[in-house]
């Protein structure tokens, strides 16, 4: 669409500018403001420069939490985008399934992520959880409580049954803008159901399936609430993701300095990862 | 192929509703039948685990207070967004590429990385503990996402349906409140979906900016579980309501939610 | 390569097919002799792309049979069906080139690519893409895109029929031309039966050697171009084609003979007996003013070019007349001949004396 020039349109920008501002501006001067800032408590500030940088950068608590953000990440997204792309495909197109499909497959998203973990912590026990029962009474030694092999399960099931459905939906929106023209022409080309996915669906769901990669990823590295009530880190720190770390630091221990010095470099990489592959996966459009 | 095609989304739903019908049927059980015994149904079906809910005043504030801040937030973000939508989706004008990415960045801020600053800020002008501080918190993730999805479907919209209707004599709020809004009622349907979505289930800052006024019901459900124990019957029958609000709307945006979760820019 | 036989065929897109309208196409015995080019002609909504849809396999008809040669294919896929097809909107495979687009029909059938190579420089020859074969075919605009779906219903040497539906709608009109020029050309040099579905008379006429029109889920003629423009065997036909169309005028019937306001009238066939509803049709060509005859008020006159067209009131019907450029028209009241051999009595829409053979 043609856009005209037209400056007067800060106007209409400048509520939600205000209110972002507000929002993101200050507490995010807050937060630079602690990372270069020693304190000993009592509202006393020395100058700190990058040492709190430096520490983080160095620490292997924060490696080991960046390695099992990572870890946690790339798993969750290696399951959650080909079963939701799968999931899609067999859905139903038309009709009341249709309609039943997306209800139910939208609850898990709507459930507050407290309650999500709650849930999952009460379904896994191994006296009282349906899972946790089961798993045991058909023969594994199943404790997600004690076991740091058995929380990562869990952690990551959790995942796959709270957010697969986003992919889905996406997905299957993507699906749906197709015109029946296409199979037609495919069909008539003699094309396989593998070149039909190939040439024609996934071509038509890349740009949901960016989407949906971005905001898996962003809310992936995010998470705090799921976790810190299912397992809160644990056993031991086995579980504990970037957000649980930082949290512990700031709000736990009180160590303002090296919690904003990590939130910095923890949103940078956000920052950067999502900025690299949405270059990337944007790039092929624009050739 | 065609004839198992119905499986896979069925074995699907099944796995989403198992941990749900747990939670479901623990809430109808007696504490003692929960830690007691191990049973696939409510033995001894009960609702006293909802008549304490509905009857302690530290519960079912939770529940009022939640629908108020998600309620603010998802007007307040919705009306914000929508001038400025139709400004990026309408307008060229100096830093709009820059302005929107710096928008969308903001959706990305971990929440963790907030919560403190959030704290001292709203502490520091007085609305720590109302439902405005969490509202206000909320915007900084929804109002990037609902301008994103408005813009989309501001998008789809014909450019010739303003310049009819400013030649039809249509001053420019009359054409946005009396045409404009009523075409893309889908949009913000949807948009409002997602805010309330995000505001619903949203946990960590709801907790941090709120102590006793304003607490949300899910804050509620944590304390209560850390501090009396292991009443899970409770905790249950305090998770399974906390589920029917979300059920409610996405029952009425089905018809929309495909498209929805596209962001209107399919 | 074979001719392609419909037979007592019948489609619903209902489960339950109750009354006329339910049905997207009324019963019909088709033949379409291999090697033809035929036109399947009807406004739009009127079963002409149901009908190709079941020839080419992408529909099962809900009665009937489809018989290529002497096999019946009713319950085949459109891939054992030896069938091309090209649609409306362009369809073009976004991420291949457009060498990969004309190739793909071939790949998926396992030609070797030697083979693969030669007919697509061919086909991309014949339809001026050989200069953007290397190209992305979602970068062509969307006259190029609808050349790749034509070149990809060619390119294949084992059809059996290839299928146009209106496959012309988006491409600018000096091209429609060409491309069409170019279409008559291939059916002559490789002579597949061609079926092209269109609702635009021009293309149909120009096209076809047999044109099939259609009406409301119905086959209301079969024949040539001329044919269907000098006896047309229902007022449809005579309405639809030739611009403008045959005058139908209601009128009584006498002892098998028309008469208009009671003057008799002469024509080539006769009615039946018990008739319901009779008309006259006469084209606007075989119209001409006279001395004496029945009487018009002449009410406008327009240029056509090398024609005048005459609106004119027949015993209080519209009719249009003719008239060769310089010759006199007479104003206000006037009297029209016509012509005895090109004017026919129709009885309830049907050529009279012709029930039947539709």
């Amino acid at each position: 669409m043609n856009k005209t020039v037209n400056q007067k349109a800060w106007f209409f920008v400048l509520p939600v500018l205000i209110l972002v501002a507000f929002n993101a501006i200050v507490p995010l001067m807050t937060v630079v403001n602690y990372s270069v800032q020693e304190t000993f408590g009592d509202n006393v500030f020395f100058w700190a420069g990058i040492t709190w940088f430096e520490d983080v950068l160095r620490s292997s608590r924060f490696h080991d939490a960046m390695g099992r953000q990572l870890f946690f990440t790339f798993t969750i997204l290696a399951i959650e985008v080909p079963l939701g792309v799968i999931i899609a495909l067999a859905m139903p197109r038309k009709g009341i399934w249709v309609s039943v499909c997306l209800v139910l497959m939208a609850m898990p998203l709507l459930i507050p992520w407290n309650v999500v973990g709650a849930m999952w912590n009460i379904f896994g026990l191994p006296e009282i959880g349906l899972l946790g029962k089961t798993l045991n009474t058909i023969g594994f030694d199943y404790n997600y409580t004690r076991q740091p092999g058995d929380a990562w399960f869990t952690l990551i099931m959790m995942d796959v049954w709270h957010w697969t459905s986003l992919v889905v939906l996406l997905a299957y929106a993507g699906l749906v803008s197709i015109p029946d023209a296409y199979y037609q022409a495919a069909k008539i080309d003699g094309a396989s159901s593998w070149a039909i996915f190939r040439y024609i669906q996934l071509p038509k769901m890349k740009r949901v399936l960016t989407i949906a990669i971005l905001l898996r990823f962003m809310d992936s590295f995010n998470i705090y609430t799921e976790p810190s009530v299912l397992t809160g880190g644990g056993p031991g720190n086995s579980t504990t993701l970037l957000s649980i770390d930082l949290v512990k630091i700031a709000l736990g221990q009180f160590d303002l300095g090296p919690a904003a010095a990590m939130s910095l470099i923890y949103f940078l990489v956000i920052l950067l990862m999502s900025w690299i592959f949405y270059t990337v996966m944007t790039r092929n459009e624009e050739q | 192929m065609k004839r198992v095609s119905w499986l896979i989304p069925t074995v699907y739903i099944v796995f989403l509703m198992l941990p749900i019908y747990w939670l479901v049927s623990m809430s109808f059980k007696t504490t003692n039948e929960i830690l007691g015994s191990f049973t696939l149904w409510p033995q001894n079906f009960t609702l006293d685990n909802y008549r304490v809910i509905f009857t302690d005043p530290t519960w079912y504030m939770g529940y009022v207070n939640s629908i108020t801040y998600v309620t603010i937030n998802t007007v307040l973000s919705v009306a914000v967004a929508l001038p400025a939508a139709y400004a990026f989706s309408r307008y060229r004008f100096l830093g709009d590429k820059h302005l929107f990415f710096w928008l969308l960045t903001n959706r990305m801020a971990p929440a963790a990385v907030f919560a403190l600053p959030f704290f001292q800020l709203y502490s520091a002008i007085g609305i720590f503990d109302t439902h405005l501080a969490v509202a206000l918190a909320h915007t900084l993730f929804n109002i990037p996402l609902a301008v994103w999805i408005l813009e989309g479907f501001m998008s789809g919209v014909p450019k010739q349906l303003d310049e009819t209707a400013y030649v039809d004599g249509y001053s420019f709020p009359a054409f946005f409140v009396k045409i404009f809004i009523p075409t893309i009622a889908a949009g913000i349907g949807v948009a409002a979906f997602f805010c309330f979505m995000f505001s619903w289930v949203e946990l960590l800052l709801a907790k941090t900016l709120t102590a006793v006024e304003a607490k949300p019901i899910a804050a509620t459900m944590t304390k209560t579980a850390s501090s009396s124990g292991y009443e899970l019957g409770l905790l249950a029958a305090a998770g399974t309501l906390t589920i029917i609000p979300g059920a409610i709307v996405i029952w009425f945006v089905r018809n929309y939610i495909a498209k929805g979760f596209a962001l209107g820019r399919v | 390569m074979a001719r392609i036989s419909l037979s007592s065929l019948k489609h619903s897109y209902l489960p339950n097919p109750s009354n006329d309208a339910d049905w997207a196409l009324k019963e019909l015995n088709l033949n379409w002799d291999d090697g033809g080019a035929y036109a399947l002609l009807g406004p739009s909504g009127c079963g002409k792309t149901t009908l190709l849809n079941i020839i080419s396999g992408l529909l099962n008809p809900s009665h009937g049979k489809v018989l290529f040669g002497d096999d019946d294919v009713t319950g085949l896929p459109p891939e054992q069906r030896h069938i091309a097809q090209v649609f409306q909107f362009p369809v073009v495979y976004d991420t291949m080139t457009v060498y990969d687009n004309l190739a793909f029909p071939l790949r998926n059938r396992g030609v070797d690519e030697k083979t693969v190579g030669e007919r697509v420089s061919e086909i991309a020859a014949m339809t001026d893409l050989t200069e953007m074969l290397g190209k992305r075919a979602s970068g062509l605009t969307a006259d190029g895109k609808q050349k790749i779906s034509l070149g990809r219903g060619l390119v294949r040497t084992d059809v059996n029929a290839i299928l146009f539906d209106e496959p012309l709608t988006v491409i600018d009109p000096h091209l429609k031309f060409q491309l069409r020029s170019k279409l008559k050309e291939i059916h002559q040099r490789t002579a597949n039966t061609m079926i092209y579905v269109t609702h635009d008379q021009t293309e149909a006429l120009t096209f076809a050697d047999r044109v099939v029109v259609m009406n409301v889920g119905e086959v209301v003629q079969i024949g040539t171009p001329e044919e269907l423009f000098e006896t047309p065997h229902h007022t449809f036909v005579g309405h639809f084609i030739g611009s403008p169309g045959m005058n139908v005028i209601p009128c009584k019937i006498d002892n098998g003979k028309a008469v208009l306001s009671g003057v008799s009238v002469k024509t080539s066939n006769k009615a039946a007996t018990d008739v319901k509803q009779a008309e006259i049709g006469v084209r606007p060509e075989f119209i001409s003013f006279a001395k004496k005859g029945l009487e018009v008020q002449v009410t406008k006159v327009s240029d056509a070019g090398r024609f005048n067209i005459v609106d004119a009131i027949l015993a209080g019907n519209p009719i249009k007349l003719l008239v060769p450029e310089g010759s006199p028209i007479p104003s206000e009241t006037a009297h029209i001949e016509l012509k005895a051999d090109r004017t026919r009595i129709y009885c309830d829409g049907r050529l009279a004396g012709l029930e039947g053979a539709a």
